[in-house]
């Protein structure tokens, strides 16, 4: 398998801030790779050092094989989806998505059939003659896509790509994006701060944290087995299990984290049948969420544990006792401490 | 809850409720000023340039004619016109080339003091009197003024000579040639087109030109396709001044060229000395008519498509 984009030991310092910091990192050709983490994390860094937008202070990157440092973005096969698009204002919607084709010289007749199969790749098609302040936004980021396919580029770079649209259209938007993908077989490297997103639609996912990718891996693999306590916070909020509580409930004395919806409870002085691998909780708080339920509770050495009830269990108030239990399985015991 | 109870307390009360009384109350004075003392007096005089003068009498007849504007179209007073068109061209076109690269580097890359510093150094000669600033140039740019002493100090007077050698535009002197009027146009009017420009410059969002390389384009090809256009806007506002403020100065020309007229100096003479108002009024509708060609050209070349 090729590889399309590679970066080896890749610093990107800003006076004393490390942006970016020894990142080394493989992405594969045809692979919808994400970049996750908090805001200030070092992806949209990346993303910019593959783009050519930023130099690397120090360290290597390759794509496609060739070396990218103090190669223009103009000369990289590579093309971007930008957070507000940044689309064209003076032009037409038609131009706009012509714009790459036109300054390589392709004829307008051409570039225009062009812009137009690429607007009906993103269902736009008859929309080129509006300009990009008469769309809405769920349109506008359609436009940025179909200015950026229309190259086609090796590598595309999406920096939080669906961040300003509402959560219905940002839904449908994730399945045509990874349709698209898979159709295309383009390499798509996706920057996002929604783990949600991340996890839906990406074939590897790296998780970034104050500049350093911190684990690098299929979704499963992320959400199941989380290597740091940051890891198993950041990505659908786990519960953090420090190694008292662990060896106290079962396990061997090490962090461990436990996803809320793993949790199965029981009311009042019921007791256990995993006699193990269970804790006695105080309700903190209680946040109805339709469906279900989500429980902050707190165990009597002061263990915060969320929990995810199905709302078919019925309503729970503060203060109520509840005991807890999980099978030894849900329990994921942390290779590193960080 | 507030206790006041009087006058003002009601009265905003009153405005609260009846937004359009405020706007008429805001709007009242200064539409009484634009609209009866300033378009009042224009549109007066402009009614002036259909009257014409008796011949014999130098009476004015008020009597619509349009002979005063065939007079406009004597050969002396074409060759007024054309004089300064031609100048305004140019102090546009030298305004607008020596603005452009200060506002971007204002625009793009000057943050906190050096923006500061920035305007500072463009309002600065706005500060000063613009008489003592155009005779301040009439010494510089004298025979034997500060440039020509540079210009033999480093042994380029040749070059100087040549310059004033270059028939029409040059003459026995910097300060007794078009190039002198010109270059003292574009100084004192260069401001008008750094500002604007520098504020049509700013708006242009950084990820437009980081867009555009993404897409290919090389830099040029980034400034012809998006940064002009964007900041076209900006330029035109700046030209309008550059434009009407040099067709209509009658100093500088008086000052510092060859004496010959130009509008400004026309109109000032034809409603002084010769108290011909009508031909004054007809020659005042000329750059009034110039502006709104330069406008509508402007427009359709989709200078405003991106306000």
């Amino acid at each position: 398998m090729t590889t399309a984009v590679s970066f080896q030991n890749v610093s990107r310092h800003f006076g004393s801030v490390r942006a970016v910091d020894e990142v080394s990192l493989d992405i594969a050709e045809g692979e919808f790779f994400a970049m996750l983490g908090p805001s200030g994390s070092g992806k949209t860094t990346c993303l910019r050092l593959i783009a050519g937008f930023e130099q690397p202070t120090s360290g290597h990157i390759e794509i496609f094989g060739a070396t990218a440092e103090g190669v223009p973005p103009y000369r990289r096969n590579v093309n971007t989806v930008f957070q507000d698009y940044a689309l064209f204002p003076h032009m037409t919607v038609l131009d706009n998505v012509g714009y790459g084709l036109m300054v390589k010289g392709v004829a307008k007749a051409q570039r225009d059939a062009k812009a137009e199969d690429a607007l009906a790749l993103v269902a736009l098609p008859g929309f080129g003659q509006r300009r990009p302040s008469q769309l809405s936004g769920g349109q506008r980021q359609r436009v940025a896509l179909a200015r950026a396919l229309v190259n086609e580029p090796k590598v595309l770079l999406l920096d939080e790509p669906l961040g300003a649209l509402d959560l219905k259209l940002r839904e449908q938007m994730q399945v045509e994006l990874k349709a698209l993908q898979r159709n295309l077989g383009i390499t798509f490297v996706f920057v996002t701060h929604d783990q949600g997103e991340a996890l839906s639609m990406a074939d590897r996912v790296a998780i970034f944290n104050q500049g350093l990718i911190v684990q690098v891996g299929t979704p499963e693999d992320i959400y199941e087995r989380p290597q740091t306590r940051f890891v198993a916070d950041f990505v659908g909020s786990s519960n953090v299990l420090p190694p008292a509580f662990t060896k106290a409930a079962g396990g061997p004395e090490r962090w461990a984290s436990l996803r809320p919806e793993k949790i199965m409870l029981l009311r009042g002085s019921m007791s256990s049948p995993h006699k193990e691998m269970n804790a006695r909780v105080t309700v903190k708080a209680v946040h109805y969420q339709g469906a279900s339920t989500r429980l902050n509770t707190v165990t009597a050495d002061g263990t915060a544990i969320n929990v995810t009830a199905p709302s078919s269990l019925g309503k729970f108030a503060e203060g109520e006792e509840l005991t807890l239990h999980w099978p030894a399985s849900a329990l994921h015991i942390m290779e590193s401490e960080g | 809850m507030t206790d006041s109870s009087g006058v003002t307390r009601r009265v905003s009360d009153a405005l609260f409720r009846h937004p359009l009384w405020l706007l008429v109350l805001l709007l009242l004075p200064p539409l009484l000023w634009l609209g009866v003392i300033y378009l009042g007096s224009l549109l007066a005089l402009l009614l002036h340039s259909f009257y014409s003068i008796d011949e014999f009498s130098g009476l004015i007849v008020y009597e619509f004619s349009l002979s005063t504007y065939a007079e406009l179209l004597r050969l002396s007073n074409m060759d007024v016109i054309i004089r300064s068109l031609m100048m305004a061209i140019a102090v546009t076109l030298g305004c607008a080339a020596m603005a452009f690269p200060i506002s971007y580097y204002a625009a793009r890359y000057a943050k906190g003091k050096w923006k500061a510093l920035f305007y500072l150094l463009v309002m600065l000669p706005l500060w000063s009197s613009y008489l003592v600033k155009v005779y301040a140039w009439k010494l510089i740019l004298a025979k034997e003024g500060i440039v020509s002493w540079v210009a033999e100090q480093v042994h380029l007077t040749w070059a100087l000579d040549a310059l004033l050698s270059i028939p029409v535009v040059g003459g026995p002197s910097l300060s007794i040639s078009y190039i002198g009027t010109f270059l003292v146009f574009c100084y004192v009017w260069l401001p008008y087109m750094i500002l604007p420009t520098q504020a049509a410059l700013e708006r242009v969002p950084g990820n437009l030109i980081e867009a555009s390389a993404d897409l290919g384009a090389n830099p040029g090809q980034t400034f012809r396709t998006v940064i002009l256009p964007l900041a076209l806007p900006g330029l035109i506002a700046g030209s309008i001044f550059t434009f009407s403020l040099t067709l209509g100065d009658y100093i500088i020309p008086q000052i510092i060229g060859n004496s010959s007229y130009f509008l400004g100096q026309a109109v000032y003479t034809l409603q002084g000395t010769a108290g011909n108002i009508p031909l004054a009024a007809a020659f005042t509708v000329v750059p009034i008519v110039i502006m709104l060609i330069y406008l509508s050209i402007a427009k359709r070349m989709g200078a405003f498509d991106a306000l």
